[in-house]
């Protein structure tokens, strides 16, 4: 056989010498993504990652759950590796939904909801911003202030605009209840309002019961949309019903909500890209149109939804025993992270901090988002080797036994200055 | 009060066109159906194949406790990126040396488009794209939906078979200066017909004179390249010759980065690794100079990290492992050769079928086309015809796949053929 033609040489004729790319900026770091990148950078053997919300041990590494080992020993070899499995598809999808809309639920059972698998958390806000653009075109998405900063991304790059519902309470750093409710109110009628159902991220703070009754009053009352995007399931308080309380009010209140579920991190399987976008309907034959619809925007931006992390789902909510290990596994996760937060608040309160610590066990979830100021971050990864995001935003489950008095002590350090000025200001009041 | 859905309105939307074809099959309850629709390989027993050396990586991969389960950089595996851009430009090639080459992973061929298509539409000067007619059925929305507008060049030539490359050359000539130009690398998908390394240089030429952007989309390398490794001598290629080397299919696209020009690249790993289901593909752009490129991947990121923030890790890992290792690397070679072997003696039979019933017309581009797929030139009416009276599935513009033939059921396809052709002309 002839050799094939491999010469690389330049090859001269009249191209037009254009560069393409030369206007190209450098693009802004992703403000999450980029502190695990600073804390790699770093050589200091005390230095601690508070960034990214992914799960840790008390050895500060991350861990595969053994529900999720014996699911892939089960599917490792032994299946086809076929895109079009939709027997596997629609099983993860019903297992699924039942996490948020209940077990014995109606609205599965006969069928009145559109599900499709999506990649994780993101891809499943993403199909459901595009869809929204699709077919409401001059709607605008309600985002509490703050959240995650994706959620702005996201609904960006989906040409739908963003307006902010009040959320946070910088002062009294709890909800801002009265006014969320007053944004509600003066919201046009049939407003899309996308809700953190638990495990607010980054705050973590979460409406109480009473409080999700009267927002979905309210919600009613406009006709608003409700989009959750589920993040969290399990990590609020440990059981994954509790956790779906909020969904579970405004299902029995009639509204046809949306909802994004993510099994990044309350099953570990962050690299997969595992999820869910459910939308409630009429009936089923709604469902199945609306099913279609998401179908084809999900076919022309990559096809369908990576089988392997499908397939894992499907089998652990589908088998009771591996099951019941997994919502074990998220409780003993859940335990690790409530501990840490009573011993950093505890540690603080040891060192005298005058400042009120009582939030870090007040919130839920993985995050303390805990009133640094930006200058204080960056004190603490410069002095300290701390990484966290800029907001403040403090990942709960970086702090271990081995380092959780060390960082009472940064933050002690840091914060010891902003106990002055307070003093000063409040003499000034006095 | 009423809590009607606020998507009442909504239709059902139409069925894919290829993936329809399959749902239709499996309604069908006749013993005797067979479904040439979809591009996904079966063996002779009409089962998906996984290949041996991905069942080992696989292994390989659950039994290394030491793994775990944490996000991939937005850019996705880094070992991944780097092997798939030697696969395509070649191990030695002096972009890559240069580290002029931006390559990210993404979710198979289709989203390595999309992200491709998403990154033009904000930061290229023409958003025009040009792709060829006829094309794979979804490149038409990906592109669209990226907010690029889409037009077409000529390419296949009903009346020859083959490629129109009359006419592709004049539309080429006459497309607005500096638009974006999408090219099958080999194995043109519908139509098996690829230009020949002449042709391919003209065409380069040709778009290098008016700036023109091209797109790869390289969905078949290495299968077709095997399947006409093999037949040598012995078929008529329409690459022009024959070749011992691996590299051949990525040879246009090659020519293309030897010029010192830019271009774009979507690589898939869904056909030539079986891993369909897993999503596994890369984009890569290659740029002037490595500090372009530095900052072409950092865009790319913010493409990527609104759609699903990072990609899927575990078939780019069963990838990685496989190409880094040469007696894995061999063993995939080996299989992809038998795979192609048996794609090869379906366009034989089929041929040798017609040719046994007197079917009327030339049928020889079953045997001269390349790649899984063959444009049988049967019309709409012929192909519903096929479908009603013999249960053969396929998509309307004649496309049947060869992978899903099997020795048994060439016999009833040449039967279905024969009748369509003489029955409806």
């Amino acid at each position: 056989m002839r050799r094939f033609f491999t010469s690389t040489a330049r090859r001269r004729c009249s191209t037009k010498n254009i560069a393409w790319w030369d206007h190209v900026l450098p693009a802004p770091k992703d403000p999450i993504f980029c502190v695990t990148e600073a804390f790699h950078a770093d050589s200091s053997p005390n230095k601690i990652n508070l960034g990214v919300g992914a799960y840790r041990d008390d050895e500060g590494r991350p861990v595969v759950l053994q529900c999720v080992r014996e699911a892939e020993a089960r599917i490792a070899g032994s299946r086809f590796l076929e895109s079009n499995s939709a027997a596997v598809s629609s099983k993860m999808v019903e297992e699924s939904v039942k996490l948020v809309f209940g077990q014995d639920s109606d609205v599965v059972n006969e069928g009145r909801f559109a599900g499709v698998q999506a990649l994780s958390g993101t891809g499943a806000c993403r199909l459901f911003a595009e869809f929204q653009r699709r077919f409401h075109p001059e709607s605008r998405i309600y985002l509490p202030d703050p959240t995650w900063s994706n959620h702005h991304n996201i609904w960006r790059d989906a040409q739908v605009p963003a307006k902010n519902y009040h959320y946070y309470h910088p002062d009294s750093k709890g909800l801002n209840f009265s006014a969320l409710i007053d944004d509600i109110k003066n919201a046009p009628d049939g407003s899309f309002f996308l809700l953190h159902p638990c495990a607010h991220n980054p705050t973590g703070v979460d409406p109480t019961e009473d409080q999700w009754k009267e927002i979905s009053y309210q919600c009613k009352v406009k006709n608003h949309f409700p989009f959750f995007d589920m993040a969290y399931q399990g990590f609020a308080s440990g059981d994954l019903e509790k956790d779906a309380q909020a969904i579970r009010i405004f299902l029995e209140d009639g509204h046809l909500i949306g909802c994004a579920q993510s099994f990044a991190k309350n099953m570990g399987l962050y690299e997969h890209r595992v999820g869910c976008l459910s939308i409630l309907c009429n009936d089923s034959k709604q469902g199945a149109a609306v099913r279609s619809q998401l179908q084809q925007i999900a076919s022309a931006m990559y096809g369908s939804p990576p089988v392997h992390g499908v397939l894992l789902v499907s089998t652990i909510l589908s088998n009771p025993d591996m099951k019941s290990l997994w919502i074990e596994e998220v409780k003993m996760m859940l335990y690790r992270i409530q501990k840490m937060r009573t011993t950093l608040q505890e540690s603080l309160e040891n060192l005298d901090s005058p400042l009120n610590w009582e939030n870090i066990t007040k919130q839920v979830g993985l995050f303390f988002f805990s009133g640094l100021t930006p200058n204080q971050v960056e004190q603490l990864a410069r002095e300290f080797h701390i990484y966290m995001t800029r907001d403040g935003r403090i990942s709960m489950s970086g702090v271990t036994t081995g380092n959780v008095n060390y960082l009472a002590n940064a933050i002690h350090e840091v914060t010891r200055s902003s106990k002055e000025e307070t003093k000063i200001l409040c003499n000034i009041g006095a | 009060m009423d809590s009607g859905s606020v998507f009442a309105s909504l239709v059902q939307a139409p069925e894919d066109p290829i993936l329809g074809v399959t749902v239709a099959y499996n309604k069908d309850p006749s013993p005797n159906k067979l479904n040439l629709g979809v591009g996904a390989y079966r063996t002779e027993e009409g089962k998906p194949l996984v290949l041996d050396v991905v069942r080992r990586a696989e292994q390989l991969l659950v039994n290394d406790q030491s793994r775990v389960k944490e996000y991939l950089p937005i850019v996705g595996l880094a070992d991944f990126n780097k092997l798939s851009a030697k696969l395509i430009f070649g191990a030695d090639s002096p972009a890559i040396q240069a580290n002029r080459v931006a390559t990210v992973q993404c979710l198979s061929g289709t989203g390595s488009l999309r992200v491709g298509a998403e990154f033009l539409a904000r930061h290229y000067h023409q958003l025009t794209i040009y792709i060829p007619q006829p094309t794979w059925g979804n490149h038409p929305k990906v592109f669209t939906l990226a907010g690029l507008s889409v037009k077409t060049y000529r390419y296949y030539d009903p009346a020859t078979r083959g490629l129109n490359f009359q006419g592709l050359l004049e539309d080429l000539g006459a497309a607005t200066s500096g638009a974006i130009v999408l090219l099958h690398a080999c194995a043109h998908n519908p139509t098996g017909v690829d230009p020949t390394l002449e042709q391919w240089e003209q065409i380069r030429q040709l778009m290098r004179s008016k700036g023109l952007l091209p797109f790869f989309d390289s969905a078949y390398q290495v299968v077709a390249l095997v399947v006409w490794w093999i037949t040598g001598g012995q078929i008529e290629n329409m690459l022009g010759f024959a070749s011992g080397s691996l590299d051949a299919d990525a040879q246009p696209v090659r020519m293309f980065v030897a010029d010192g020009g830019e271009c774009l690249a979507a690589q898939s790993y869904a056909k030539n690794m079986g891993l369909y289901g897993e999503r596994v593909g890369a984009l890569s752009i290659v740029c002037k100079t490595a500090d372009v490129a530095s900052k072409v991947e950092s865009q790319l990121k913010l493409v990527i990290r609104p759609m699903y923030s990072n990609p899927p890790i575990h078939g780019a890992s069963i990838v990685a492992t496989i190409l880094k290792d040469s007696k894995m690397y061999d063993e995939w070679t080996v299989e992809l050769k038998a795979m192609a072997d048996r794609i090869i003696s379906m366009r034989k039979q089929l041929f040798d079928a017609l040719s046994a019933r007197g079917t009327p017309g030339d049928w020889s581009h079953i045997i001269k086309q390349i790649g899984m797929f063959t444009f049988t030139g049967l019309n709409g009416e012929q192909v519903a015809f096929m479908t009603k009276e013999y249960h053969i599935y396929m998509t309307s513009d004649g496309r049947i796949s060869m992978a899903g033939l099997s020795s048994k059921t060439v016999p009833h396809l040449a039967d279905a053929i024969h009748a369509a052709v003489t029955r409806m002309g």
